[in-house]
């Protein structure tokens, strides 16, 4: 799959010999392919409400059949399809953030990093300012003055997480690009840019890549606290997070498992599953074993 | 000073005067402000001729490979120039160094850390020509192939990665990459101090085979002085920043002048048994002072035995001292 005995080679051959780590990639693989394959997994519409047979009222918190195998919610929709399809928004929502998060806080770790100086301070001041933002309270202001869409719950999420990001490659250059043969490439001529893309970035590509793991289950529980709360993915749009909205109700919690149960494991599998996957690849990456 | 430039000027490739590399010492959390200076190198002049290997030795923290990197431009000089060829090194830019990176290049003491790991050997050894877009795509194989073959490497493992190969194997993709661009001058940072002692040899050999192949001319910084003995034409010993003594090789294993140097001499280990029971230490006591607070005049008063008034008072300059010999000490003044 890789290169012959090149560091991703052995990285991938530590990899499978970790048991959990395998696991938790196959957990998070099983959720992927639901998520892809939702219209052909899920017996109904994310979105259709089901009305008790012969009255022209909503089916609502219907106990398990087969007709719903986990049961309706509050609304009289199938839960079990709109776990299946919140899957989809769930991981589009985690993956989108992060990537965003990454690609800023990559970016800035290595300018703050490789140049130092000046630029150094202004982006680790501006890192402090972002840390300190309450994240919860900016998010509630966005969507009572803008229209809630899952764009603003993305972005939100990315524009706050990328500074862990930052501090952790702004270290890894600090820490590489004193090496001789960063010195060897500047002997040569080589540009600040190719010194950057070529010599730092594959050698801080490891931590990077556990980083991004890491950061996506983050993003994940983000998503879910924030729709639990209402201000994340809006209704009628189906997420892990906003499917246990209805889990507020005293009477849910109590006497309707089935509505709340499920998508809150899920939630816990796939984290737990991608947690897995980062310390695995944390443990690969690690070339002193 | 004068005196060292007059001396074959028409021959000398490369000459460095009055090179200073300083380092600010900041404190304070707000307001940084500056404690001290790290005198690193503190006014150095020499100069190198064409086709010979110049050695510079010192014990560690003396500024030797400070005053390599200086040479090369990888860390600013704060004072003087550096001749190379007629061009001052220290007043270009780095856009204006360009070309002469060609020229000028370097080989390090760190076999591990001087290679990157990501990196095939057939990119690490034609990044310069990249670099300088000397080679298109498809004479890359070819030509890397060509250099791998110079050093002593088999160019069937190019598309192997450096931590295939073992310290001295890696020395020679560092060294196969530095002629990579057809250097003239290269600074060699302790090349061989990483390496095992049986391999040193073999490096130290491949050196001068490639000098005399391509007519090289050598910098070559080194803490041993045996090692430098083998390979160098002329010799310089650096103290605290500054050269105490320069001259031929022969000169300075026969008639050291400076006091430092004969207690550097005197460490080294005679491959005889019956002298090397004779060899008596000069053993210098104290500790090297700290670069950041140099002792008044000369650097090496505070541990030479025979240091008088003068040279706890007044620094003395690289004097001439018979030909081809120049020693900083009012001793011998």
């Amino acid at each position: 799959m890789f290169k012959k005995n090149s560091f991703y080679d052995f990285a991938y051959r530590r990899f499978t010999r970790n048991r959990l780590a395998v696991i938790g990639f196959a957990v998070t693989l099983f959720f992927v392919i639901m998520a892809l394959f939702a219209p052909l997994i899920a017996p109904h519409e994310p979105s259709e409400f089901f009305f008790v047979e012969g009255q022209n009222v909503y089916d609502k918190y219907a106990a398990p059949s087969s007709e719903h195998l986990l049961g309706t919610d509050s609304l009289g929709r199938d839960v079990f399809s709109r776990l299946v399809y919140g899957a989809r928004v769930t991981m589009m929502v985690a993956l989108l953030a992060v990537s965003i998060s990454t690609v800023i806080g990559t970016v800035i770790g290595l300018l703050s990093g490789y140049f130092g100086k000046i630029i150094d301070n202004i982006f680790m001041r501006l890192v402090d300012i972002v840390i300190s933002f309450p994240v919860l309270f900016l998010l509630i202001s966005i969507s009572t003055i803008m229209d809630p869409s899952i764009w603003i719950v993305i972005f939100a999420i990315g524009f706050v997480s990328w500074t862990s990001t930052a501090r952790l490659v702004r270290a890894e250059v600090l820490r590489v690009k004193e090496l001789d043969y960063i010195a060897a490439a500047r002997a040569c001529g080589t540009s600040n840019l190719k010194i950057i893309v070529k010599h730092i970035l594959p050698n801080i590509l490891a931590p990077i890549m556990v980083q991004v793991t890491i950061g996506t289950a983050q993003a994940i529980l983000m998503e879910a606290s924030l729709s639990f709360l209402g201000v994340g993915v809006q209704q009628p749009t189906p997420s892990w997070g906003n499917m246990l909205m209805d889990a507020q109700k005293l009477l849910v919690l109590r006497d309707m498992p089935w509505i709340w149960i499920p998508p809150g494991v899920v939630n816990l599998l796939l984290v737990l599953a991608i947690y897995f996957v980062g310390d695995g690849l944390r443990d690969a990456f690690d070339s002193r074993q | 000073m004068a005196e060292i430039k007059d001396v074959k000027r028409d021959n000398t490739l490369l000459s460095v005067e009055g090179l200073k590399v300083h380092f600010p010492v900041r404190e304070g959390i707000l307001r940084k402000k500056q404690i001290g200076v790290v005198k690193a190198v503190d006014g150095l002049d020499f100069s190198i001729r064409s086709n010979e290997t110049f050695g510079l030795v010192g014990e560690s923290g003396c500024g030797k490979s400070t005053t390599g990197r200086a040479i090369l431009r990888l860390i600013e000089s704060t004072e003087g120039s550096i001749y190379y060829k007629d061009k001052n090194l220290t007043k270009m830019t780095q856009k204006e160094m360009m070309p002469l990176r060609r020229d000028l290049q370097m080989i390090f003491q760190d076999p591990y850390a001087s290679l990157n790991p990501r990196q095939p050997v057939i990119d690490i050894i034609s990044d310069p020509l990249i670099a300088h877009s000397m080679i298109s795509k498809s004479e890359k194989q070819d030509k890397v192939a060509q250099l791998m073959e110079l050093v002593g490497l088999n160019p069937r493992f190019m598309n192997r990665f450096p931590h295939e190969f073992s310290g001295g194997q890696r020395q020679r993709i560092g060294i196969a990459r530095s002629l990579a661009l057809n250097a003239k001058f290269i600074v060699c940072d302790e090349p061989i101090a990483a390496l095992d002692v049986s391999i040193q040899a073999q490096v130290i050999n491949l050196l001068q085979d490639i000098q005399d192949k391509l007519g090289l001319t050598y910098l070559f910084i080194a803490h041993d002085l045996s090692v430098v003995r083998h390979i160098s034409d002329r010799i310089a010993v650096m103290y605290l920043g500054k050269i105490v003594e320069i001259t031929g090789k022969k000169e300075l294993f026969q008639n050291p002048q400076h006091m430092y140097t004969k207690t550097l001499l005197s460490a080294v280990p005679i491959a005889d048994p019956a002298k090397e029971r004779k060899r008596t230490r000069i053993i210098t006591e104290g500790e090297v002072p700290s670069p950041l607070h140099k002792p008044q005049g000369c650097a090496f008063s505070s541990r030479c035995p025979y240091a008088k008034k003068i040279c706890r008072e007044q620094e003395p300059e690289l004097k001439k001292t018979s030909e081809e010999h120049w020693t900083a000490c009012w001793e011998v003044q």
